[in-house]
């Protein structure tokens, strides 16, 4: 085994592990927590995918911006570990029927992505190694694709970013009597 | 044996399954958000691989859009979950439905 498929198996299970434990966690801010570790391995895999600028994006936007604004809430509303007496009680698909139907989906997900596994595994493709990244890797072209082929989505986005600037604002104001 | 593209899209795969399971299960509208981004981070993820077979930086341009998207989401979610918090004191969605016919 070379050093790239154990890197990947190891950062795989560290991100399916991470992410297992924000559904799991009762408690907001360890989920938050085990979320940026999720993203770190992310960021390893964009890595062993020849894409740096991405996977220091994820470590810039997301783990540093974008979490620290969910930390950032989760201090202020000071919210405590779930109650799960509480969940029993006012969950809307905790109901005989639903639940039923519920662990039928689930299984049957499960068993797709048993056999997408299976499949994955055992079926003949050729490694990414031997496929030419043909310079996904250079910064400067990804910054040539935005700037021209996708000018107009990245202005299209600034509207974006300041319209949600604007309702983050609006929404998070207290209402003057 | 060498990693393929598949691996990838299984990973991704298995974190979406994951990601929807939470907002299924979860009582708690931050750990729903929370969820949502591990759902964004999936798509990402077969972005990136699948740019990386087909040797094309726009699955990687496509990722950018899609963190900034995900910024705007997590900034007006945040918001509006302190605005309630504010009017019910609670986190749990239930305590949200007077819009509900």
């Amino acid at each position: 085994m070379g050093f790239e498929t154990v890197a990947f198996y190891v950062l795989a299970l560290l991100a399916v592990a991470a992410s297992l434990g924000v559904v799991a966690q009762r408690n907001p801010m360890h989920s938050v927590m085990l979320l940026i570790a999720s993203f770190g391995a992310l960021a390893g895999l964009y890595i062993l995918l020849d894409s740096p600028f991405t996977a220091v994006t994820q470590i810039i936007v997301y783990a540093g911006a974008i979490m620290v604004l969910f930390l950032f809430v989760v201090m202020l509303l000071n919210v405590g570990r779930e109650d799960a007496a509480e969940w029993d009680r006012s969950h809307p698909l905790n109901k005989p029927a639903a639940r039923r139907l519920g662990a039928a989906l689930a299984v049957f997900l499960l068993l797709e992505l048993a056999w997408a596994v299976w499949h994955a595994t055992t079926r003949e493709a050729v490694g990414l190694a031997s496929v030419s990244s043909g310079g996904v890797s250079s910064v400067a072209a990804i910054g040539r694709s935005i700037f021209t082929d996708y000018s107009f989505q990245f202005e299209a986005t600034s509207i974006l970013i300041l319209a949600a600037m604007v309702g983050a604002v609006v929404l998070a104001r207290k209402e003057q009597e | 044996m060498d990693i393929t593209l598949n691996h990838y899209l299984v990973l991704s795969a298995v974190l979406f399954s994951i990601g929807t399971a939470g907002v299924f299960l979860r009582r708690n509208v931050i750990t729903l958000l929370l969820s949502i981004e591990i759902m964004l981070n999936a798509v990402n993820l077969t972005f990136v691989a699948a740019g990386r077979q087909y040797a094309a930086v726009d699955g990687q341009v496509i990722v950018f859009f899609v963190m900034t998207v995900a910024a705007a989401e997590a900034a007006v979610g945040l918001a509006i979950i302190i605005a309630l918090f504010r009017h019910r004191e609670s986190l749990n969605p239930e305590a949200f439905t007077s819009l509900k016919w």
